[in-house]
């Protein structure tokens, strides 16, 4: 029981207490409860985490087993191997599927980041009319069940000719990464002191010198947080590629989709490890960008 | 002077649109039109009256008793000649048609494939139910009729398990002929069994995150933000890896002897796979809003309430859930909007028993090819997901939305 932030209070109803105390669970019963408090959130995040964790010591499966084979647990050294990392990387059809992901990724993130940053800067000013239902809009493609937008984008796109087409998919793509890019450079843009610019304004700093010299370093890292965002979500999409998307635009998750539906062999979890490490990456680089724009800004005062 | 006013009044507002609009319309070209055509489908069945005009404009003076004109036949006839060699028209229109009537199918293809080799033997009221007898029937005609309207409720009343009677009304089906109206109180269910789910298990942690000294609640928040990046279909393939009859649980459960090598649990491929799964995928989406309001409050409060006497339970729920209300609601909203969306995970680890509405509106796009009927499911579900979509936007605020 610690109530040291709050000592005045407390000696205020000094009186009150033993009263009030007879009401509360004894000091072991409520260990107790703390206990089973903890046990019950560890067992949570083991829920969150075990799955994940499990894979990495199964990809290196000597058998194509899913399950931990004797020798794997007597660390017997012949019931590891490399063999699913081997498979992966001599497999053409992975390789492809990788250039195929890394193409639209990189376009629809450049699109996305570029046409989303531009209109968060416009959100952010106090003159925006109609700003609550442009958002709406603009933040729709992040809510809308993928489902819907995969056979909406493949009956559209097709008569368009855009059908099983890599530009298909990056607009596709684009639609659907530009919501991240839109909230992560307004949350930066919500700290942004504006007060900068004016100042800059003031010692004869045009417009366009304003805004690539000051303001965008400034809000970098909600920009490129958000181009993370985006192509995090076009290098895990699966949906809109399997309906849009033919032989010559198989992606990662399309090839993954394929070999889960099929037959499950432990190359997909070698793969799986790969995509994990990214995603790893990918959340300490959004970490780090997230408290250099705290910093950042503090530093502007 | 006034000009320039004016002029400096109006350049702001001119400046915010200019930097928006890019965004605004890409977003309405890739996506908005994309969606309204999709939802355009689900009354709009141009394709028979296109194909088979003359035929249609016929029926349209029938009255429906008795069989139609010899005008109608012959320009069925004619029509279905012209198809004949047309294979992917005749195959669309046959389908489009035999959705309406189940049969139609082969009536249309055998009739144009014999009307291609033998041409016309009398009269062609004669002809054709020479060919097939069906012609004979007013329900053939109708259905023709029917399929050939530009625009129709037929995909709705579909969707919705509901039917014209013949005489007239529109009544329910008999129950055990009901597809679609159980499997959207399934996905309704589902959604909010994984968001009660979601809770029970997101609000102790977020608690114990934003109860912890700053170094180890950042820690504790990478490891909920590390599911949250990692690829969904890894995710999917951890729980398959886990769960299924050769996986991971069954063959520790085998080892220590509690289940026998026979009798392996299947937990995957039903509901408890979707259960699993789905709540595993969605549960960062509710520990996180939860944690941005807990964070927000002061814990000299509940210590306030604990030293003027209030037991910790009692402390807790008069003073920390009241405050803890806007999370709640935020994370539950967030994950209820894409649970009954949710078609990757169902799809891969639900099997027959597990599947969600989104399975069926693929499985009509790519399997059955009855656009008109996805398309219906799919505006169904869009409407749903709108109205949870503007109550979140009006009681949250989607500004406001924390990712990771």
């Amino acid at each position: 029981m610690k109530h040291a932030p709050n000592a005045g209070i407390v000696s205020a109803n000094e009186g009150d207490r033993p009263s009030a105390k007879a009401g509360r669970p004894s000091l072991p019963g409520r260990k107790l409860g703390r206990c089973g408090f903890n046990a019950f959130c560890v067992a949570g995040f083991v829920f969150l985490l075990a799955p994940i964790l499990v894979i990495v010591p199964l990809s290196f499966n000597a058998e194509p087993y899913f399950t931990f084979t004797e020798g794997m647990l007597r660390l017997d050294p012949e019931a590891w191997s490399l063999r699913w990392y081997e498979s992966i990387a001599e497999d053409d059809a992975w390789r492809r599927a990788l250039v195929n992901s890394l193409i639209i990724g990189v376009a629809a993130t450049v699109l996305a980041t570029t046409l989303g940053t531009l209109a968060a800067l416009g959100l952010a000013s106090p003159s925006m009319p109609g700003r609550t239902l442009v958002t709406a809009v603009l933040i729709s493609p992040m809510i809308t069940p993928i489902i819907i937008v995969a056979v909406g984008v493949f009956f559209f796109y097709s008569s368009l000719g855009l059908g099983q087409t890599h530009a298909g998919l990056i607009l596709a793509h684009a639609a659907l990464g530009a919501p991240f890019v839109v909230i992560t450079v307004t949350a930066t843009l919500a700290g942004f002191d504006r007060t900068v610019l004016r100042a800059a304004a003031s010692l004869g700093a045009g417009p366009m010198r304003r805004f690539f010299r000051i303001q965008l370093p400034l809000i970098s890292p909600g920009v490129f947080s958000g181009g993370l965002f985006a192509f995090a979500a076009s290098f895990d999409e699966v949906v809109v590629v399997l309906f849009l998307g033919g032989l010559e635009q198989r992606t990662i998750p399309r090839q993954m989709w394929a070999g889960i539906r099929e037959q499950i062999s432990p190359a997909i979890l070698a793969l799986a490890v790969f995509l994990i490490a990214f995603a790893v990456v990918v959340l300490l680089t959004v970490e780090w960008l997230r408290s250099r724009s705290a910093s950042a800004q503090r530093s502007v005062h | 002077m006034k000009r320039i006013l004016h002029l400096s009044a109006a350049t702001p507002r001119l400046g915010a649109l200019a930097l928006v609009l890019p965004l605004l319309a890409f977003v309405t070209v890739s996506f908005v039109i994309p969606l309204g055509t999709l939802l355009g489908k689900s009354a709009y069945q141009p394709e028979v009256a296109r194909v088979l005009p003359q035929t249609i404009t016929e029926l349209r003076e029938w009255t429906g008793d008795g069989l139609p004109s010899e005008d109608a036949f012959a320009a069925m006839a004619r029509e279905l000649t012209a198809l004949g060699e047309n294979r992917p028209e005749l195959a669309r229109v046959s389908g489009a048609i035999n959705r309406v009537q189940s049969g139609m199918r082969g009536v249309l293809n055998r009739t144009a494939r014999r009307l291609a080799r033998t041409g016309q033997a009398g009269s062609w009221r004669a002809t054709l139910t020479g060919i097939d007898s069906s012609w004979e029937e007013p329900a053939t005609w109708l259905a023709i009729r029917e399929a050939g309207a530009r625009f129709t409720l037929r995909h709705y009343l579909h969707a919705l398990d509901l039917e014209q009677r013949s005489g007239g009304g529109i009544a329910p089906k008999a129950a055990d002929e009901r597809v679609y109206t159980p499997l959207m109180w399934r996905t309704l269910l589902v959604s909010l069994g994984v968001t009660l789910l979601c809770l029970a298990i997101g609000y102790p942690i977020a608690y114990m995150i934003a109860a912890s000294p700053p170094a180890r609640g950042r820690i504790l928040l990478l490891l909920v933000l590390v599911p949250f990046w990692t690829s969904l279909l890894v995710r999917t393939t951890a729980w398959i890896v886990l769960l299924q009859r050769q996986g991971v649980i069954n063959g520790f459960l085998v080892s220590l002897g509690l289940v026998p090598d026979d009798g392996r649990l299947q937990m995957i491929y039903n509901m408890t796979g979707t259960f699993v799964a789905m709540t595993h995928v969605l549960l960062p989406f509710m520990v996180l809003p939860l944690y941005s309001v807990m964070r927000s409050i002061p814990k000299s409060h509940m210590a306030a309430a604990v030293s003027l006497g209030a037991a910790p339970l009692q402390a807790f729920r008069r003073v920390y859930l009241p405050q803890t209300l806007p999370g709640i609601g935020a994370g539950s909203l967030l994950v209820f909007i894409l649970a009954i969306g949710y078609y990757i995970t169902p799809a891969l680890v639900g099997g027959r028993t597990g599947e969600l509405i989104s399975s069926q509106i693929a499985y009509h796009v790519q399997t059955s090819l009855n656009w008109g009927l996805a398309a219906a499911l799919s505006s169904i579900l869009l409407v749903a997901v709108t109205v949870l979509y503007l109550v979140y936007s009006r009681a949250i605020g989607i500004e406001r939305m924390r990712l990771g």
